[in-house]
Order: C-alpha cells, then sequence, then structure tokens
C-alpha cells in the first residue's frame, strides 16, 4: 500500500466491493505471484552488491547478512543510505531495519520504525518495545496474549518463559529469543559465498565497456592473490557487473586445470567478453564490479625455468581453454567407449572441459591384422535403400541408394546386433554387412528384421567406410 | 678452371637445386611405403588433400587420418559438419578401428570455414598438438592463398604437421607443401570374398619440393599405421584363426 493509497483511505485487507465503494473507478489485476516472485529474485541478484549473503524474506521482502561488509559503505549508517538509494532507484517502496539477528530485523523493519540501525548490544532493550504482533502468530495466540494483557515484547519476555512455552509451545520461545537477539539463526542465502571474492566499488560509474578490462585486471590480481596465499587454483571464476539502475550481469569462465595465472585468465575473459551472443551493455553507468573464484583445488607454486620450454600437457589444456572460450565448450569432444553394443551408442563424444569420471567401459579389442570393422563415417538416422539379398542371410548382390546402383563385389557378414529391447521394445534385431561396390567404395549397410517376418525386412545404410 | 673445380662448383649448384636445399634446419620427415619415394615428405608444413568427387569424401578423409598419424602424439581434428546429409558425420567408434588413439584425440566442431582456419592457426601455433588435421566442405571464400600460407607458416612454426582435408571442392592454387587427389580404390579380397584393407588411388598432384607427381594405389595397413603397396592380386591375404565376423561380445 503506498502513500497515494492510503490518501485514498484504501487499506490492506478490504474487500473489492468496499474498495470500489471507496474509490469508484478503481482499476483491478488478478494477483500474479510467479511474476512477484521472479521480481524478487531480480532484487536478490541486484541487492547481492552490498554482500554475498542474499535471502528471500518472503512475501516481499530480502533479508542480508551483512556481517562485516558495512565497513565497505562507510559504516551501517552509509550501508542504509546505500540501500536507501538503490531501493529508490529501483522505484521501490522500502523500510530496512539493521539488527543483530534475522528474525529480529525483520520485526524492526515491519513492526518498528523503518531506518532503525541497532547498535550492539542494544537489541533486547530496542526490540522489547515492539507490539506483539511483531510475533506473527496466529489470530487466536495472539488474542490470548493480548487478553492477558501482554502488548509489547517487552512484556512477554518479563513472564517466566518456562510457563509460556508450556501455553504457546517450545517454538515461541524460540521465536522470541531470536527476535530480542538471544538465539541467533542464519539465512539460508540463495546462493553461497564463494571461497575467493574481490570487488570494486567505482566512484565514477563506466560508461563504457573498454575500463572494464583494467578493472577486471586488478580484480583478477587481487583474487590470483588470496589464491596464492591458499596455495590452491580455482577452476570456476564469475564476474557479476552490477549496474547504477540495479541491473546485474554476470560472465562465468571455466577451465580445465586449476589456475591462478594473471595473464592466461586475462586473455580467456577477454575472449568471453568479446565472444558474449549479447554484448554487456553499461546503460547509465556500471558502478560496482565482482569476481568470484569456485572451485577450489590445490596448486603448489612451480619454479619456472629461465628457459621455459612448455610442458605438453599444459599447452594442451591452455588450447582447449582459448579454443573453448571461442567457439563454446560444447564444440571441444573427445571420444569415448559407450555402455552399448548398439552402434549409435558404442561410442560417445564427451566434452573436453568435463572432468574425466573413469567409467571403466573398455572399447572392443582390434583384432590384428584385420581391417577396420567399423565404418568411419556414420549417418544419422540410417538410410534406407532397397536391396536384392538372397534369404535367409546372404550379402545383398546389388543395392540402390538415391538413385544410383550398387554392384556388390566383395561382402562380409551377417553381424548380428540386437537390438535394446530394454530400452525400445518393438525395434529389430539388425543384420549388418561390410560390402564394396565396384567403384572400390565400401558401406556398412544393415537388414532390420529376417526374411519370412511380418512386417518384411528393410535394408539401411548405416555408415560408409574410407 | 681445373676439372676438380669445375666439378664441385657443379655439385654445388646442383645441391641448391635439390629438393630438401628449402627445407627448414631440422624438418622432420615422414615416408609414404606405397609411393616408393622414402622419407620424402616434410612433417612440419601443410598437406592438402582433395576428393575427388563427394563420394569419395570419407577416402579423403580416411587418406588425410592416415597421414596425420605418421607422427605420433596428440592429434586435433577440427571438422565442420555440413557434409553430413551426404556422407555423414565422424563416428568414434570407427575411428578406434581405424587406428586412432582415442585417448590422444581431441576433436573440434566448427560452423564455418573461417572459424575453421582461425582455430586451426590456433591449434598449429601453440605447438601442443603432434599434427592438425582440418576437415572442409564445399567452396569457400575464406579459403585463399594467403589463408592457406598462414596456416603452412603456422605449422612451421609451431613445428606441427598440418592436413587439410576438402570435399566437394576443385584443387585450387594454394601455398601446400603436397596436394593430393584421392578416391576409394577396389580392394584386395580376404576369405570368402570379404573386402580387404582400405585401399585409396592417391594422386600426388604437386609438391613444393619438387617430387614428380605419380598415382598409386595404397592400402592402409592399421597395425603398422602406414600406407603400403596392395598384396598382389591372387593373394588370399591370411587371417587370424580366432576372428569372427559373427557376434562379438558387449
Amino acid at each position: 500500500m503506498d502513500a497515494r493509497g492510503c490518501e485514498l483511505g484504501l487499506v490492506p485487507g478490504l474487500s473489492l466491493a468496499d474498495a470500489h465503494a471507496r474509490v469508484p473507478g478503481l482499476v483491478v489485476w488478478p494477483h500474479d505471484t510467479s511474476a512477484d516472485g521472479a521480481f524478487l529474485d531480480q532484487l536478490v541478484r541486484a541487492f547481492g552488491r552490498f554482500t554475498p549473503m542474499v535471502a528471500r524474506d518472503d512475501p516481499c521482502g530480502l533479508m542480508l547478512d551483512v556481517t562485516g561488509c558495512a565497513h565497505l559503505f562507510g559504516g551501517e549508517a552509509g550501508l542504509m543510505t546505500a540501500v536507501g538509494s538503490l531501493c529508490g532507484r529501483l522505484g521501490l517502496q522500502s523500510s530496512c531495519a539493521l539488527a543483530r539477528t534475522p528474525q529480529g530485523a525483520r520485526a524492526l523493519s515491519r513492526f518498528g520504525r523503518p531506518g532503525t540501525v541497532v547498535a550492539g548490544g542494544e537489541d533486547r532493550a530496542v526490540l522489547r518495545r515492539l507490539p506483539v504482533t511483531a510475533l506473527e502468530l496466529p489470530p487466536a495466540e495472539e488474542q490470548a496474549l493480548r487478553r492477558a494483557g501482554l502488548k509489547t515484547l517487552g512484556d512477554v519476555d518479563h513472564r517466566p518463559r518456562a510457563s509460556m512455552a508450556a501455553r504457546f509451545g517450545q517454538d515461541f520461545s524460540t521465536r522470541l529469543d531470536r527476535i530480542l537477539g538471544l538465539e541467533d539463526a542464519r539465512i539460508t542465502p540463495v546462493r553461497a559465498p564463494a571461497p575467493v571474492v574481490a570487488d570494486r566499488m567505482l566512484v565514477e560509474p563506466l560508461i563504457t565497456t573498454e575500463p572494464l578490462e583494467t578493472v577486471l585486471g586488478d580484480l583478477l590480481a587481487d583474487v590470483a592473490a588470496r589464491l596464492e596465499a591458499r596455495l590452491s587454483g580455482a577452476r570456476r571464476f564469475r564476474l557479476t557487473i552490477f549496474r547504477i539502475d540495479g541491473q546485474v550481469r554476470q560472465v562465468g569462465l571455466g577451465v580445465a586445470r586449476p589456475t591462478r595465472d594473471v595473464r592466461s585468465l586475462q586473455r580467456l575473459f577477454r575472449e568471453r567478453l568479446a565472444a558474449l551472443t549479447t554484448p554487456v551493455d553499461p546503460g547509465f553507468g556500471i558502478d560496482h564490479l565482482r569476481l568470484e573464484a569456485r572451485h577450489l583445488h590445490r596448486l603448489d607454486p612451480v619454479q619456472v625455468d629461465l628457459d621455459a620450454t612448455s610442458n605438453g600437457g599444459e599447452a594442451l589444456d591452455g588450447l582447449i581453454d582459448r579454443l573453448a572460450v571461442r567457439l563454446g565448450p560444447e564444440a571441444i569432444r573427445r571420444v569415448r567407449p559407450g555402455n552399448s553394443h548398439l552402434p549409435e551408442r558404442a561410442s560417445q563424444w564427451t566434452p573436453a572441459l568435463q572432468p574425466e569420471t573413469v567409467d571403466g567401459f573398455p572399447w572392443p579389442e582390434r583384432e590384428p591384422r584385420s581391417p577396420p570393422l567399423r565404418p568411419l563415417h556414420l549417418f544419422d538416422p540410417p538410410q534406407p535403400i532397397e536391396a536384392i539379398a538372397l534369404a535367409p542371410d546372404s550379402p545383398p548382390a546389388r543395392f540402390r541408394w538415391r538413385r544410383i546402383d550398387h554392384r556388390v563385389t566383395r561382402a562380409e557378414g551377417p553381424e548380428r546386433i540386437e537390438a535394446e529391447w530394454w530400452r525400445r521394445p518393438g525395434h529389430r534385431v539388425r543384420d549388418y554387412y561390410r560390402v564394396e561396390d565396384e567403384e572400390g567404395r565400401r558401406f556398412w549397410l544393415f537388414r532390420a528384421g529376417s526374411y519370412g517376418a511380418d512386417p518384411p525386412p528393410r535394408w539401411y545404410v548405416h555408415g560408409l567406410f574410407a | 678452371m681445373s676439372p676438380s673445380a669445375t666439378l664441385s662448383d657443379l655439385r654445388a649448384r646442383l645441391s641448391l637445386q635439390s629438393p630438401a636445399s628449402h627445407r627448414p634446419y631440422g624438418a622432420r620427415l615422414f615416408d609414404i611405403p606405397a609411393t616408393g619415394r622414402g622419407a620424402a615428405f616434410s612433417a612440419d608444413a601443410l598437406h592438402e588433400v582433395y576428393a575427388a568427387s563427394t563420394r569419395h569424401g570419407p577416402a579423403a578423409e580416411g587418406f588425410g587420418l592416415g597421414l596425420a598419424l605418421q607422427v605420433p602424439g596428440t592429434l586435433v581434428w577440427i571438422h565442420e559438419d555440413k557434409g553430413r546429409h551426404e556422407i555423414g558425420t565422424l563416428y568414434g567408434s570407427g575411428l578406434r578401428e581405424w587406428g586412432v588413439g582415442t585417448d590422444n584425440l581431441l576433436m573440434v566442431r566448427v560452423s564455418s570455414t573461417a572459424a575453421l582456419l582461425a582455430a586451426g592457426e590456433e591449434a598449429l601455433r601453440s605447438e601442443a598438438p603432434a599434427a592438425v588435421l582440418m576437415s572442409g566442405w564445399g567452396q569457400s571464400k575464406a579459403f585463399t592463398l594467403t589463408a592457406s600460407r598462414r596456416l603452412a607458416m603456422a605449422a612451421a612454426a609451431g613445428r606441427t604437421m598440418a592436413v587439410f582435408v576438402r570435399t566437394g571442392v576443385q584443387p585450387q592454387p594454394s601455398a601446400a607443401e603436397t596436394r593430393w587427389s584421392v578416391q576409394a580404390a577396389r580392394s584386395g579380397v580376404l576369405e570368402a570374398g570379404a573386402p580387404g584393407r582400405p585401399a585409396l588411388k592417391v594422386s600426388l598432384l604437386r609438391s613444393r619440393a619438387g617430387l614428380v607427381s605419380g598415382e598409386w594405389i595404397m592400402e592402409w595397413d592399421r597395425d603398422a599405421r602406414s600406407f603400403v603397396e596392395p598384396k598382389t592380386s591372387g593373394d588370399l591375404v591370411s587371417v587370424s584363426a580366432h576372428r569372427s565376423a559373427g557376434n562379438r561380445a558387449a
């Protein structure tokens, strides 16, 4: 309910008919909870500039754990002003409060005077002045408290705790303790804070993206220094860009090998920013940058030789990283054996950047003095052909593919490959043949189904040999 | 001039014209036994392989792959998938059956020829792989003489072999060390009329080192990892006694 609404005499909880009576010509929309939820999620990210630990405080609030962050904004009072001004820029009406516990802060912001900052140690004294509605109990219980003559939290606190717990339950007592600051329950932030974080707040917001690289260089130097102090390298880096109008943009980077090398990371970030589908838009200005490093692994300092000859494995990982930044991580792949005898799944492509999981599926043995038994190229899906073959399982003598006739001069088969009946019942067994035509081209054909069965068998070309 | 001075002068002039003279110091060479030329092909250079026509695409790729396998080490294969409706896409089990060590293989998929050339140059200069194989499909404005020269220089600088397989396009001038045209050929016959080792008809169109052009039929020997002369026809190639063309254990 905003100021204008109060002027018109509307209060929350009013029925629609009464509202129409007070304000003729009122425009009504149904409440879109999901859109509200999405907006709140966006706010969680925008308010991440103050602290990495932000949580939603339903139905329409945010809880920020600002332990150790207040000095970055000039003390607690400065932090409150900054929060208030961000709310103003976003067009939100807000009431903020700062206390020792999340529950205390919630109670103060909703039921106390907005803008209160509770000085250290004074929680109990300040919060005792709140009315009992701050406990947010069901109406029956609240009424019971009022009938007993307990109007403020101080009155309730005065009573012996044991009898209150007996009457209202144990969590009543816990809730009171948490509000008064006697017990501290941490919030669960939406995203756990990264182990290594570096921030830069810019006095003059950036309105172009060129200086971004310089600031990023500073952030990388900070993060690298902290990683070095921990003797670690990281595999995931995330740059968060906060704009003054509350928009947040995140750019992530993954590397194959844990690293803290500033130069290679700077190069990777540069390529990543250049390869973004929607480039970073500074809007009205960027005033805050944060770099986080996750997935830390131990990385001992390495003695660099004077004539540095590159280590082969490192050079390949560096190449993979650079290509992945430019082409996308899914474009760089390795071949691994699949867990299936079905040709389509006998081998699989796994992205090179994923850490290798030892699955233990071995490749089938390669026979010595044998030509390749699998084609270099495969069609997906197999292409239908017409073939003439002697029943029951001779290789085809002729076949017709894409309106061209091929006469078979050499053939080997059948190699029977059963369908995976547990996955796709109804797929027919296949008899594969390696054939060569009069030109010397070699094909991998198969017949799905057998002669004499119903429906009749069909022939396909599945792959081409070299 | 004395005869010995003339002779040494002549020798000096001839050695300047010999094929090996323009190679950089310490260049590695490899041999294709089927050609009978000896170790005459430079392994730190760009080699181009053209498919004689679109339907011979897999044959050209097989030849390119065989060339790239002549240098042991990591192989980076950069491929466009534009020809997948005509000739299909690369098959992992097939690569393994050809003889590639799959632990040393890195596949890079690109969507345009320009990206192919850029990725190829990056890989060649990084000195990380032992060979870089590039497969392209069709005509492209991006593949100019300058682009091929950049690849050749990157191969020489990075001491890496570069093989460029092109399907669906006629051979065109470039700065490649050797240019080949490949098509499939009839293979030798195994027991019961089975197709034998992959046989290719390979023509050397041009060689910067001055090797004489020629045309050979060669077979890929998986165990020896090289292209060898086909066994004379009429000789049935003996096969391992335990080999079964029937069910293979999963």
